[in-house]
């Protein structure tokens, strides 16, 4: 704030200016390949305007793995800056943006996209289905999610990043504490993309209630399945707390009123309640289904059923509602008395115990079993140490009193490091590389995956034990700079490298996509794991109706299933008649309402009234439009179902 | 494999030495949180042993089991190690892992309410308390000695051995108040006090710093804290309150605005300062307990009077 020019476009920064350079390059790349290849058509027809949950998937994927490397750019300019004491690299203003878009960006527009991504890749072909319960909704969630994320990080650029932290806490994030339209970004951004995220939430948790194959019982889903259903009913009461939060907010900001200003009657302390409300769930939300993936892949690896389903689905549900009531330590440290403090101890260390024993079902699945060391199970084995130790930092931060001492130092953040990168972010990539070949038809490298693979984890390690260290020598986070007096300097050296590990880590991992999209091995079986769920049934990549005969469940773990008793689609002498298949058309308007979003977004961030209402209104025109679409669906005819099945190697 | 086995173990040893590192060198006065000194930060030192050896307890286990399991049942050409790929439930294992962890969160559940309640009181009974208002300023902190009626910026003398009571509010932005090697930190809230109980036993000069981000100048909010035997404390507040000068209400406006300070040592206040300040900032609008910070009414005399 202070001395930081308000202009419209951010000056001043020689880091800010190459960005925008870059930036403006990258655009017009993309505008002159589609143009000069005539890509705009396809552009528009396979790709902005699909309802096709397979390929809003890939688009989720793309979109937050650029997420992750701005994300990852943020943290690494963090990094260096506190590599030594009294370092110049960054002034304060621009640190304290820096971390608070890092934390967002990591949370909101790399986890949660990243997880929308898998969730549509794998559920419906997981259950049997051949689209989401709400296709229209899911193109419009992906949308909402894709022009919050933009304008949030718009921010850069124009205007000026936010920088009161990734939880806003008021007074700071008050017009007071945080003028110009950074704060008001943050408020936008978050708020189109949450929007989207409340009806993902809804989407999935209906597609698996009502869209499973014919005969599949609930306590026969697949734990993934399991986990995502348990992530979507955390979302649908976790996400209209942080709307209405940030709502409430944005009154404060700009109709001037002191819902949370205390100088005028208002109270903050409610904001820090409500955000935790949302912010606890929230974490739940990413790693719940971190943990189902890693119950496939442990259990595929191990070619042994997965131990304790029957907990491993409890301790699930547990969880999301324990979940719940657990917001308060986060703020052990706020007054709140020996009492709420004592409770929301007991609360948080409580849901140590569902998680301890989901690990010892792992493990358990894996004893006994034949293991085999591929990419995915590498990630998962990983996992398992990284996460045991951040749980257990967890449980010692559920300690009230003790948290008293680790509150807001470098211990919470190596914490919460730990569990996030531990947990989410390998689940993820554990996931990404067991369900690339079903996506792509091909599989990742092996060779260059290793080295993804060690770096990450050795760097992993390097960055974030001394942490802890730094946590116990009482430095605290969100300082952008400190001295030589407390002895700080070697354990932030050491961070700061393996910071760059892990950046290394993503180059590979950058490497290895574009490596294997030349030189991956092809997969023509559509079960290259040797796969125990529905989605192994179908060739890779699936076709666009994903199954042309829905499978009939008879058990859990189906596909292995039917592979042993050689029925379904592993039977051969099955042969029926296909039928015409049932599906959603395309449509623009998700795409063109979230444009409106948008530009109802930026409008109010920079306070233009005019502008606002401009974008409100084309949503509103959007709604009526679509309320007038009677023709929204069509039927594959049998001719061409049998044309692509023939065509991918399928008995006809 | 093995290769791969060797270096996964190598990671583990280097992470478990990083650890031990980190416990053996406690002793190191960098360490602040495993150098208490006093009874606050001694009794969370202790609970934060207490749930490092009880998680420990866990963890180490399941890593070794981990490494063993990994290593026998992994898919090699003529390993003999049973494979059962149906097995899946046993209700014994069940009720031994779900048992384990409970028993261990129930014992760390004691221990941490009676720590809890107990840092609510004063750390001895018997040494009459002294009193300090705290103010975190944009960026800055303010030290009120109601007693003493004397005042001092980013530094605080406290006498040695005798429980303090910290009345924390802030004029501004929401900080935190944290002195490591006495005890954990609690939040300055604008328009209330918030009460926390610290202590040094012995006299020193101890790292304090803000610990909830307030924007710009966050990164500077550090403080000393000077513990010193009772007599040179009377000896120093004496002589503050002859030489020093006077913290004007004008002199609190400059104090105010956004921007660093050197240390500052004032020999009177404006007498309601402190209350002024939380009013002004919403205190007005509170009921009387939030204003107060909810227990130890008792002690709330100084902020009335
Ligand atoms: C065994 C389970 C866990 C326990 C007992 C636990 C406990 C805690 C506690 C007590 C805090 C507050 C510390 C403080 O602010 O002083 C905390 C912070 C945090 N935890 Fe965990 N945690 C657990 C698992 C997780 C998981 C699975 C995630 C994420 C996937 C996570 C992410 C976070 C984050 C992001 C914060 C801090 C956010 C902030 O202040 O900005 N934790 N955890
Ligand atoms: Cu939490």
């Amino acid at each position: 704030m202070g001395e930081k020019a308000k202009g419209f476009f951010v000056t001043g920064d020689p880091l800010i200016y190459g960005a925008d350079v870059s930036i403006i390059i990258t655009l017009l790349g993309i505008l002159v390949f589609l143009t000069y290849f005539k890509k705009w058509g396809w552009l528009w027809s396979e790709w902005l305007t699909t309802v096709d949950h397979k390929k809003i998937g890939i688009m989720y994927l793309v979109s937050s793995l650029l997420m992750l490397f701005r994300g990852g750019v943020d943290a690494l300019l963090m990094r260096m800056q506190l590599a030594m004491p009294n370092t110049h690299f960054l002034q304060s203003q621009h640190y304290n943006e820096i971390f608070t878009t890092h934390g967002t960006i990591m949370i909101l527009f790399m986890a949660m996209p990243f997880m929308f991504a898998l969730f549509n890749i794998v559920i419906p072909l997981q259950i049997g289905a051949r689209d989401v319960a709400y296709p229209f909704l899911n193109a419009m969630s992906f949308w909402l999610f894709f022009f919050g994320a933009l304008l949030f990080n718009l921010s850069f650029v124009i205007g000026g990043s936010p920088d009161a932290g990734w939880l806003s806490y008021p007074p700071l994030s008050e017009l007071a504490g945080s003028p110009g339209p950074g704060q008001n970004f943050y408020i936008w951004g978050i708020q189109i993309s949450g929007i989207g995220s409340l009806a993902t939430g809804i989407n999935f948790l209906v597609t698996i209630l009502k869209m499973r194959a014919p005969g599949m019982k609930l306590m026969q889903m697949p734990l993934f399945t399991w986990s995502v259903l348990s992530s979507c009913i955390t979302i649908i009461f976790a996400f209209p707390v942080l709307t209405v939060t940030l709502a409430l907010l944005f009154v404060d900001r700009f109709f001037g009123a002191h819902i949370f200003t205390a100088a005028s009657g208002g109270n903050p302390m409610m904001y820090v309640n409500l955000i935790w409300m949302w912010g606890h769930p929230e974490v739940y939300i990413v790693v719940l289904p971190a943990f189902g993936i890693y119950s496939e892949i442990v259990s595929t690896f191990s070619k042994k059923k997965i131990f304790g389903y029957k907990s491993m689905v409890f301790s699930m549900i547990i969880i999301s509602v324990l979940g719940y009531f657990t917001w308060v330590h986060h703020f052990f440290t706020m007054g709140a008395g020996a009492d709420v403090n004592t409770f929301f101890a007991i609360t948080t260390m409580a849901i140590g115990i569902p998680t301890g024993v989901k690990i010892f079902n792992w493990l358990f699945t894996m004893f006994r079993g034949r293991i085999t060391m591929t990419q995915p199970m590498l990630w998962t084995l990983a996992f398992i140490p990284c996460f045991l130790v951040g749980g257990a930092t967890g449980v010692m931060l559920a300690a009230a009193p003790a948290d008293y001492q680790y509150h807001n130092s470098y211990f919470l953040i190596a914490h919460f490091h730990q569990t996030l990168i531990g947990g989410v972010v390998f689940g993820y990539l554990a996931g990404l590389y067991y369900w690339w070949p079903k996506m792509f038809g091909f599989k990742l490298n092996d060779r260059i995956g290793k080295w993804a693979f060690w770096t990450w984890n050795i760097g992993f390690y390097v960055c974030f034990m001394p942490q802890y260290a730094l946590g116990f020598m009482g430095m605290t986070r969100r300082v952008y700079t400190y001295g030589w007096d407390m002895g700080w300097a070697p354990y932030n050296l050491v961070s700061t490298a393996g910071a760059f590990l892990m950046g290394i880590g993503f180059i590979f991992q950058v490497w290895q996509i574009l490596y294997s999209i030349k030189h991956g091995e092809r997969d023509l079986t559509g079960d290259p794991w040797n796969g125990r769920t529905l989605e192994w049934s179908i060739p890779s990549p699936a076709p666009h109706y994903n199954f042309a005969h829905l499978p009939a469940v008879r058990s859990d773990d189906s596909w292995w299933d039917m592979k042993k008793h050689r029925y379904g689609a592993a039977g051969q002498d099955e042969i029926k008649e296909y039928a015409p298949i049932h599906m959603p058309k395309n449509s623009g308007i998700p795409f063109l309402m979230s444009a409106c979003w948008f530009v109802a977004g930026f409008g109010l961030t920079f306070e233009w009234i005019w502008l606002g209402i401009a974008g409100l209104a084309g949503i509103g025109i959007c709604l009526l439009a679509r309320s007038f679409q009677r023709n929204t669906d069509y039927y594959i005819p049998v001719d061409e179902i049998k044309r692509t099945e023939a065509s991918i190697g399928r008995v006809v | 494999m093995s290769k791969r086995l060797s270096s996964g173990r190598l990671r583990m040893v280097s992470v478990l030495a990083a650890g031990l590192l980190v416990l053996l060198s406690g002793c190191d006065r960098r360490y602040l949180i495993f150098n208490p000194s006093g009874p606050v930060a001694e009794k969370e030192l202790h609970l934060i042993i207490l749930s490092a050896v009880l998680c420990a307890v866990v963890v180490i286990p399941v890593l070794a089991l981990l490494i063993f399991i990994v290593y026998r049942y992994r898919d090699k050409p003529g390993n003999k190690a049973p494979y059962t790929p149906e097995w899946s439930d046993s209700k014994i294992l069940e009720i031994v892992w779900w048992g384990v962890p409970i028993i261990i969160i129930g014992i760390l559940g004691v221990y941490t309410a009676k720590t809890t309640y107990s840092l609510v009181k004063p750390p001895v009974e018997d040494v009459k308390p002294i009193t300090i208002q705290v103010t975190s300023l944009d960026w800055k902190w303010l030290f009120q000695y109601p007693d003493q009626k004397i005042a001092t910026v980013n530094y605080a003398e406290i006498p040695a051995g005798v429980p303090v009571q910290f009345h924390l509010t802030s004029d501004q932005m929401m900080n935190s108040f944290w002195v490591p090697e006495l005890g954990g930190q609690e939040y300055t809230m604008p328009g209330m006090a918030m009460r926390l109980w610290l202590q040094a036993d012995q006299p020193g000069t101890y790292y304090g710093s803000g610990a909830n981000f307030t924007g710009k100048g966050f990164a500077h909010m550090k403080f000393k804290v000077v513990a010193k035997p009772q007599a040179e404390f009377n000896q120093w507040a004496k002589q503050v309150k002859k030489t020093a000068p006077a913290l004007t209400e004008a002199k609190y406006q400059q104090l105010a605005q956004k921007g660093l300070s050197e240390k500052q040592t004032y020999s009177s206040y404006p007498e309601r300062l402190f209350l002024d300040t939380i009013d002004r900032n919403g205190g007005k609008y509170m009921k009387p307990e939030m204003k107060h910070g909810g227990h130890d009414m008792s002690m709330m005399d100084h902020d009335n009077e």
